[in-house]
């Protein structure tokens, strides 16, 4: 096109990208950079932001100041352009509950330009990659949670989008269907496709994307891959402990004994209590003797390698799932 | 490397810009009118019942039981010969309300099912005319269905002067002003007030809109005479009397248009403005 083709664009990059709701800063001046061919994941607990940011970055949210690419498209000045490269399977079913199955995919066609005999075809082999060929003429109120999710990830690559934009893909999906789901999107991935996720489920980050960005509050805290996050996070690791009766006086007590700092983080969370930091292990007799002086009987107690929750317990003293 | 949709459509003779605006419109009105013949038993149900009771009851049973609208004699003629425009017109504005707002209730309800169609590659004022085109196809084939019912149903004759170029210039005029207007009202009512538009927006209009009478005759009640002109049936009934009828008087044909285009131009900037609103948070 011109002398900057040889020069990767990015697939997706956002400048100082903000989105105010009132008094409520949505999206706080992000700056993000997709590049093609990865599997790049927001994760962040709820209200973090990052439906806004995937909203202002497919045109369905108006930016209130910052910029947004999909290639090289603005997409607030070029919106029809930019809907022409980006493919969406938004938090909630948005199929056509008027149109079959297969026509979901035949208008998706259609309206972005295809043929009626293109339309078509793709349609079929769509149908069959997905395993959905024999619900093509049911409504799609008679699909599967699981199945309605992939058939609303085949429409959004249909027209071959530059990138592929998931709101949370797997929550309210069955186990088995979310491990479909994400083999669904490695294959997409491994055959070229660029895929920018959003997941509150740290798992998910973890096992499929190539970098992820903790987000929260409308901010990126950390950014990287799944190691690097982990190796950022300073070796923290968790210590998990469970007693009987209220882990509430315990944790007063450890924050005493222990005294927080940046270093060592204590949180509440559903499984028990849990210790993060450096070195945490050496806490171990702290954390007994602590909960014998309270006559709280300590019955579980286990040292978790860092996962991605730590790194996020780590940087915000909060759980991820809060 | 796949191929963006620039390329495809390029590659399939279209270009983008405009025209590819243009073939994504037909589109989304080619899924309209898919829907639309999966139900068009229910269309036609939906259509025809009103007017058909109406007309029934207004000029078949009541000037056999000797208690005719209008008089007697040929009052009766008369009436049923005015109520041709007046049923034809309830129809269309009725029908594009329905097709266009009522939808609109669930497409931007829990589920947003409107917005694969907001995604389609054109800016949003794109799906805004696709609606309004699409309620107003919908109204012209309303219209069209309860065209014989207030022909044949009628016990006296009806007379029609069909005047051509008034009545295929200003049907589709007026279907796409109640296509307006159904778009106006689906993205300003919140969903959850359905019934509410047609206690306030779609009763007053049918009833105060020049249906079962032209609207010369109000000159005794001079006040309701001018607040109906904010009313646009009145001029889509006015000027099918015009283009369908003689000896049944009705507005200046002029005005007719004029109000029309205005209504068009009003109506149909306030509801792209209010789609757009709704789709772009
Ligand atoms: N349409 C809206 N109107 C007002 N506030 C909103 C709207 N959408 C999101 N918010 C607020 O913006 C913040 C970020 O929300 P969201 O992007 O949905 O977060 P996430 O997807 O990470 O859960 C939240 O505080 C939420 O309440
Ligand atoms: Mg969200």
């Amino acid at each position: 096109m011109n002398d900057r083709s040889d020069v990767p664009t990015a697939a997706v990059r956002t400048v100082k990208l903000r989105k105010v709701y009132g008094n409520n800063v949505a999206v706080d001046d992000l700056d993000l950079t997709v590049n093609g061919g990865e599997i790049f994941g927001l994760l962040g607990p709820n209200g973090a932001g990052k439906t806004t940011t995937g909203g202002m970055i497919t045109t369905r949210v108006l930016p209130t100041s910052g910029q947004a690419f999909v290639g090289d498209v603005d997409v607030v000045a070029h919106p029809a352009e930019a809907k022409a490269k980006i493919g969406v399977v938004p938090q909630s079913n948005t199929l056509d509950r008027a149109l079959s199955v297969a026509q979901n995919l035949y208008f998706h066609g259609r309206y972005f330009g295809m043929s009626k005999r293109v339309a078509k075809e793709k349609t079929d082999e769509l149908l069959t990659r997905f395993r959905l060929e024999d619900r093509a003429k049911l409504s799609v109120s008679a699909l599967s949670g699981g199945m309605a999710q992939r058939l609303m990830v085949a429409r959004a690559i249909m027209h071959e989008p530059t990138v592929l934009v998931l709101d949370e893909p797997t929550s309210g999906l069955d186990p088995q269907s979310r491990l479909a789901l994400w083999d669904i999107l490695r294959d997409l991935n491994g055959a070229g496709q660029t895929v920018l996720l959003t997941t509150h489920y740290m798992e998910e980050a973890d096992e499929l994307c190539d970098r992820i960005a903790i987000m929260d509050h409308g901010k990126i805290l950390a950014l990287g891959s799944a190691s690097e996050l982990k190796a950022k996070a300073g070796g923290a690791s968790t210590l998990l402990v469970k007693v009987s009766g209220d882990p509430g006086e315990l944790i007063q007590k450890l924050e005493n004994a222990i005294g927080v700092d940046e270093r060592v983080k204590i949180v509440m969370s559903e499984s028990g209590v849990k210790i993060i930091g450096k070195d945490v292990a050496q806490l171990i007799s702290k954390v007994v003797s602590s909960a014998e002086g309270l006559g709280l009987k300590v019955y579980d107690l286990s040292l978790v390698q860092p996962s991605l929750e730590t790194v996020f317990i780590n940087l915000t003293g909060r759980e991820l799932r809060d | 490397m796949a191929k963006t949709i620039d390329e495809s459509i390029k590659a399939q003779g279209g270009s983008v810009g405009r025209m590819s605006y243009v073939r994504v419109i037909f589109a989304l009105l080619a899924r309209d009118l898919a829907v639309l013949r999966k139900t068009a038993a229910f269309f036609v149900i939906r259509v025809v019942m009103q007017p058909l009771l109406f007309v029934f009851v207004f000029t078949y049973v009541f000037p056999k039981i000797g208690q005719g609208v209008g008089g007697g004699g040929s009052k009766e003629a008369e009436f049923s010969t005015l109520l041709v425009a007046g049923v034809v017109g309830i129809s269309i504005i009725f029908q594009a309300i329905q097709a266009v707002a009522l939808p609109l209730v669930q497409e931007f309800g829990y589920t947003k099912e409107i917005e694969d169609r907001a995604l389609a590659p054109m800016p949003t004022w794109g799906l805004a005319i696709e609606k309004i085109l699409s309620g107003a196809v919908q109204a012209v084939f309303a219209g069209a269905v309860v065209f014989p019912i207030v022909l044949f149903v009628p016990a006296t004759p009806v007379h029609l002067h069909i005047d051509w170029p008034v009545l295929i210039t200003l049907v589709p005029l007026a279907a796409i002003v109640s296509g307006t207007l159904g778009l106006t009202i689906g993205t300003l009512i919140p969903p959850n007030q359905v019934a509410l538009i047609f206690a306030i927006i779609v009763l007053p209009i049918t009833f105060l809109g020049a249906v079962y009478y032209p609207w010369a005759s109000l000159t005794p009640i001079s006040w309701l005479k001018d607040v109906v002109l904010v009313n646009p049936l009145v001029y889509i009934n006015e000027g099918l009397r015009a283009a369908l009828t003689t000896g049944v008087p009705h507005m200046e044909i002029g005005y007719v248009y004029l109000a029309l285009i205005v209504f068009a131009l009003v109506l149909g900037y306030v509801s792209i403005k209010g789609l757009n609103r709704r789709v772009v948070g």
